[in-house]
C-alpha cells in the first residue's frame, strides 16, 4: 500500500503530468496528439509523461492504427482516498512534532 | 482491507519516545502544549469534560474526556459533525503509555470509522492538502 501510494504521489505531484491525467478525467480518451494541443509542452514530453501515468496505473493506452488513445484510470486513485492510510499518516506527523516538543521540554 | 461493511475500523500508531510517562502525559493533557503538537484545544482532564479541538483546517472536532489514569492512559470521543455522512465521523482516541527501559511507549488508537468513511477530516487535511483537494475534485467532477 505504501509503495503504490508512493508512486501515485510521485507520478502526481508533477504538474503536467497532473493536467494530463486531469483532461483525460475531464474529456475522456484522447490522443497523443490531442493531448500534445492543449499540454504545453512537446510531443516527446506528452509521451513520456502518459509512459510515467501508464506504469502508475493511472491511465490505460489503446493502439488503434498508427494511433495510441489514452483513458484515465480513475480507480488508481482510491488508495489514496482511505482513510484508514490518511489518518496513520496524519498521526505519524502529529508524533513527529510530540516528539519534537518532549525534546524541548527536556532542556 | 477486509472488513465487512457494518464492521468499523481502527487506526494504531505506535511510538517509543526516550523520556519519561509523566513527561508524556504532561504533554498529552496540558491545552498549552496539546496544541503544540496536536491543535488549539479547550482540554482539561476530566472524565465527562467536554472540549473542541480546533484544526488548522478551520474544521472542528467535538470531544469527551472518557479515560483519565494519569501517566498510563487517556481516551476521548473525536467526532466531526457533517450533513454528508461520507465526512460525517465517529470515533475515539485513546493513548496508551508504557514504562520502558528507556522510556515510553506510546501507542494511539483511533477506532470507530465506518468502512464506506471517504474522509477522516484532521488526516485527509495534514498531509497533502492542495493535491489531495485536486484529486477529490477530479473524483467528484468525473463521477
Amino acid at each position: 500500500m505504501t509503495t503504490s501510494q508512493d508512486l501515485l504521489f510521485r507520478t502526481l505531484a508533477d504538474p503536467t503530468r497532473r493536467a494530463l491525467f486531469e483532461h483525460l478525467c475531464h474529456h475522456g480518451e484522447q490522443t497523443v496528439a490531442a493531448l500534445t494541443a492543449q499540454a504545453g509542452v512537446s510531443q516527446p514530453a506528452v509521451s513520456k509523461h502518459l509512459r510515467l501515468l501508464k506504469q502508475a496505473g493511472l491511465v490505460l493506452d489503446r493502439h488503434e492504427g498508427r494511433q495510441t488513445h489514452y483513458s484515465a484510470r480513475r480507480r488508481a486513485l482510491v488508495p489514496l482516498l482511505d482513510w484508514t492510510s490518511q489518518m496513520a499518516g496524519f498521526w505519524e506527523q502529529r508524533f513527529d512534532d510530540l516528539e519534537n516538543l518532549l525534546n524541548r521540554m527536556d532542556q | 482491507m477486509s472488513d465487512t461493511p457494518t464492521e468499523t475500523r481502527s487506526v494504531v500508531v505506535e511510538r517509543e519516545f526516550p523520556h519519561p510517562p509523566d513527561r508524556l502525559w504532561r504533554a498529552l493533557t496540558q491545552p498549552h502544549l496539546i496544541e503544540e503538537w496536536l491543535m488549539k484545544n479547550d482540554f482539561h482532564p476530566a472524565v465527562g469534560h467536554r472540549f473542541k479541538l480546533q484544526g488548522e483546517w478551520g474544521g472542528t472536532l467535538d470531544c469527551e474526556v472518557l479515560v483519565v489514569e494519569p501517566d498510563k492512559a487517556l481516551s476521548y470521543t473525536w467526532n466531526f459533525t457533517h450533513a454528508d455522512p461520507a465526512f460525517d465521523l465517529r470515533s475515539v482516541v485513546t493513548f496508551t503509555l508504557t514504562p520502558t527501559g528507556t522510556g515510553t511507549r506510546l501507542r494511539m488508537e483511533q477506532a470507530g470509522f465506518r468502512p464506506d468513511q471517504k474522509q477522516a477530516y484532521g488526516g485527509a487535511r495534514a498531509g497533502w492538502p492542495q493535491l489531495f483537494e485536486k484529486l477529490q475534485q477530479v473524483l467528484e467532477k468525473s463521477a
